[in-house]
């Protein structure tokens, strides 16, 4: 490293890191972020087979079906749309999941339009609302 | 009364944070009375007295459950134990944020009472923006946050603590990470301090390496504590999910460790001069943004538990108002930052300014991945969740790069060093590596690359870290030196676990009725039954498996607890560790057929995670120490010449 102009090639090098953390970031969240969608916004917009993707919504009343097995399981997400998810799920639910609560489904869709849970979230709060009825609260509260 | 005396103390040590800038202004001109720094230092020693004395007071108030405090309603309950009942202190919002300014008037107060190698006008200037901080986030407790709120009418009880975190762990984790986290305000401010007075030297970073030291010791051992807690208290088997509250603590610790190794350039060398203000302005900047992403509800996950756009508005300004106003600063006065001295390419020096790109691109790509999201929802309305197949794709590869470079730069020489001679050195660490790799790819040829490059890496760098010792008498050697072989040996063994623990790990899915058996790893885990059992402030089914592996066997019980106030079930993981691993069981629910759902895990070496972290932390302490003892041995050489 000349001597000179050592100062010039450490900012270079940093500006140079970051263009790289920005270069790396974009093509990571190109291919790796996973839309988080509710089930009313899948009548405009449609998801290939396998592409990583998040459901928020509610679990319907009466939609929950337990697997012989004991540990697979099966149930409908909807919203306050007419347009509902079939999700299927093997593993131990989150606590708070039950019927007529929110859930967050992780995973993808199988090529017969089911939805496959790789993990199941329902928010560890009492106070947790589906990504809508949160912006729905909002609204409510600024029009009072 | 308590709450009215806390809310005093904190009007007061809000008044004083003012009284504090105002007095430090007057004391850091060149011609600035001398009596206007030793009142400086006294007001930022009340400052933080003041602060205390209010934090205790809302301890207090949640000891004896004053019901009439809105805070103590809204979170507590007579029935929990009284651990909790005091954690519940800082397991909320307003409670959280006033443990945050205590931190950072302590901090405050312990650079004005402790701080004597500083000179005198460049110490008033660093307390005056360390007053300048802490005035802003009183206000933002007094009018947007007030802990002290009184209810008009106080319930019969309160709504109770989540179940999640009644817990030790969350008595501990909080408490330590804002050490660290708030602790480095210090360094913040120091760099405002030598900006103001133009005095970026080796004194200067000499002087602000101990409270580098200590604030980034403290950052390790709380994220490591956090890590653990959300391993067992959340029963998922994971031990970092890349949650934007985990990213928040993470950012400042990668900006802290740039900063802890820049700033040793500069006190030894006197190189990276700018870069080491950059750093510190930089790593407590994460610190705030990391604050506005918990605290102003703007995230909606597990750790945070409010939605108030009121106050995000608040402390972003208050971001916007420090970070905007210390880079301006930065740039009106790093003309008169002379160029430190020079070095060449391959060196400790070049070693380290390599390790601080890698970091500062971890930490941009981890930024980035965090905030993206949240700009994203707010500008387009569309929703995206960023999780871990970004970040480990991304932010790997850097990670292993790095931990890479760690293992040979503490092998190079200061200044300039020979490539052969350096090549050298670095050859026995290498191989090992390079043995590591073959005896991976015989043996488990089916793990994948990252693991597989995590094993390697942390058989060669677990070497090359303890290769500075090679050769010394270890009586003799500094204990500074210690605590970078210790702190670089941690991270090899951390990162021994994290690719053992991707690369090993078996799990097992069951519905078992009791008297069955299931398989997981090399245990067989049998379900002996199931009964109900009660807590304090809970009720549970208690599980009660046995698990063999060829010779005697042990029990575990894993629960699934139901808490009455407020209503909630948790599963409680039951976890045994073994010299090799840990066995992770955790209990689902019954079947409608009288079966019970059991996850079970088999994780080999999985506490080589937080046995590494814990030396990373330890590596800190043995440095701190021996940096005081060298400096105290120096001193008293001069007083006796």
């Amino acid at each position: 490293m000349r001597a000179k102009n050592q100062r010039m090639t450490l900012v270079l090098l940093g500006m140079g890191a970051m263009l790289i953390a920005a270069l790396l970031a974009m093509w990571g969240l190109r291919d790796r972020a996973a839309l988080f969608l509710s089930p009313g916004d899948l009548r405009t917009r449609s998801v290939p087979a396998g592409q990583a993707v998040r459901i928020g919504g509610m679990v319907r009343p009466g939609s929950l079906v337990r697997a012989p097995d004991g540990v697979s399981l099966s149930f409908v997400v909807g919203d306050d749309t007419p347009r509902t998810v079939p999700v299927s799920f093997r593993g131990v639910p989150p606590d708070l999941f039950r019927e007529g609560s929110g859930v967050i489904a992780e995973g993808s869709f199988a090529p017969d339009g089911r939805f496959v849970a790789a993990e199941l979230l329902a928010k560890h709060d009492e106070n947790y609302k589906p990504p809508d009825k949160v912006a729905a609260a909002h609204r409510t509260e600024t029009l009072r | 009364m308590i709450a009215e005396f806390g809310l005093a103390a904190l009007w007061l040590a809000a008044a004083l944070g003012l009284l504090q800038l105002l007095l430090a202004s007057a004391a850091a001109r060149a011609e600035g009375p001398a009596v206007a720094l030793r009142s400086v230092r006294a007001v930022a020693g009340v400052q933080g007295l003041m602060a205390g004395l209010s934090f205790a007071a809302l301890l207090l108030l949640f000891w004896r459950t004053d019901l009439s405090v809105a805070l103590v309603a809204a979170n507590s309950h007579s029935s929990k134990p009284l651990l909790y009942k005091l954690s519940g202190a800082w397991g909320n919002h307003e409670g959280s944020m006033l443990l945050w300014v205590t931190v950072l008037a302590l901090a405050g107060a312990a650079v004005a009472l402790l701080e004597r190698r500083l000179s005198d006008r460049t110490l008033a200037a660093t307390l005056g923006a360390q007053g300048a901080i802490a005035a802003g986030f009183y206000a933002f407790l007094l009018f947007a946050s007030n802990p002290f709120a009184r209810l008009a009418q106080a319930p019969p009880d309160g709504q109770g603590l989540n179940p999640l975190l009644q817990d030790p762990g969350l008595a501990f984790h909080p408490p330590t990470l804002y050490l660290g986290y708030v602790g480095i305000s210090v360094a913040f401010s120091f760099a405002v301090g030598a900006l103001v007075t133009r005095e970026v030297n080796p004194v200067f970073a000499r002087a602000m390496r101990p409270w580098v030291l200590g604030a980034w010791t403290m950052l390790t051992l709380g994220i490591v504590a956090g890590s653990y807690w959300a391993y067992y208290e959340l029963g998922w088997g994971g031990w970092w999910f890349w949650d934007p509250v985990e990213n928040a603590s993470l950012m400042p610790w990668l900006a802290a460790t740039a900063l802890l190794h820049s700033v040793t350039v500069l006190a030894a060398r006197d190189g990276l001069r700018a870069w080491t203000i950059v750093l510190a302005v930089v790593a407590f900047s994460m610190s705030m943004v990391g604050t506005f992403l918990v605290r102003s509800g703007i995230l909606t996950s597990v750790h945070s538990f409010a939605v108030d756009p009121a106050r995000g508005t608040f402390i972003l300004a208050l971001l916007l108002l420090y970070i905007g106003g210390a880079l301006l600063l930065f740039g009106l006065r790093i003309g008169t930052v002379r160029a430190g001295r020079q070095f060449e390419a391959v060196s400790r020096e070049g070693a380290l300014v390599a390790n601080n790109l890698l970091l500062s691109t971890i930490l941009g790509v981890v930024l980035f991945g965090t905030l993206y999201p949240l700009a994203l929802e707010g500008l387009t309305g569309e929703k995206i969740s960023v999780g871990p197949p970004y970040f480990n794709a991304a932010a790997g590869p850097l990670a292993l790069l790095m931990i890479a470079l760690m293992g040979a730069g503490p092998l190079l020489r200061w200044r300039r060093d020979e490539l052969r001679a350096a090549a050298r050195r670095i050859a026995l660490p290498a191989a090992l590596g390079i043995a590591a790799f073959a005896a991976v790819l015989l043996l488990r040829p089916d793990i994948g690359v990252l693991p597989l490059l995590g094993l390697v890496l942390a058989a060669g760098v677990g070497l090359a870290s303890v290769a500075p010792l090679f050769g010394r008498s270890l009586r003799r050697t500094p204990l500074f030196t210690w605590g970078m072989v210790v702190s670089h040996l941690g991270i090899a063994v951390a990162l021994a676990g994290a690719a053992a623990d991707a690369a090993f790990t078996s799990e097992t899915l069951v519905a078992l009725r009791p008297g069955q058996a299931a398989d997981v790893g090399p245990y067989r885990v049998r379900l002996d039954g199931v009964r109900p059992i009660a807590g304090p402030n809970w009720t549970a089914v208690e599980a009660r498996l046995s698990a063999t592996r060829g010779d005697g066997g042990f029990a575990l019980a894993p629960q699934s607890r139901a808490f009455s106030s407020p209503p909630t079930e948790t599963a409680e993981a039951a976890i045994s560790t073994r010299l090799d691993g840990q066995l992770y069981t955790v209990l689902g629910r019954p079947t409608e057929d009288g079966r019970w759902q059991l996850r079970l895990w088999w994780k080999p070496w999985v506490t080589l995670i937080w046995l590494g972290g814990a030396l990373v932390a330890l590596g800190g302490a043995l440095t701190l120490v021996g940096r005081w003892r060298r400096e105290r041995r120096s001193a008293e050489r001069l007083a006796w010449a």
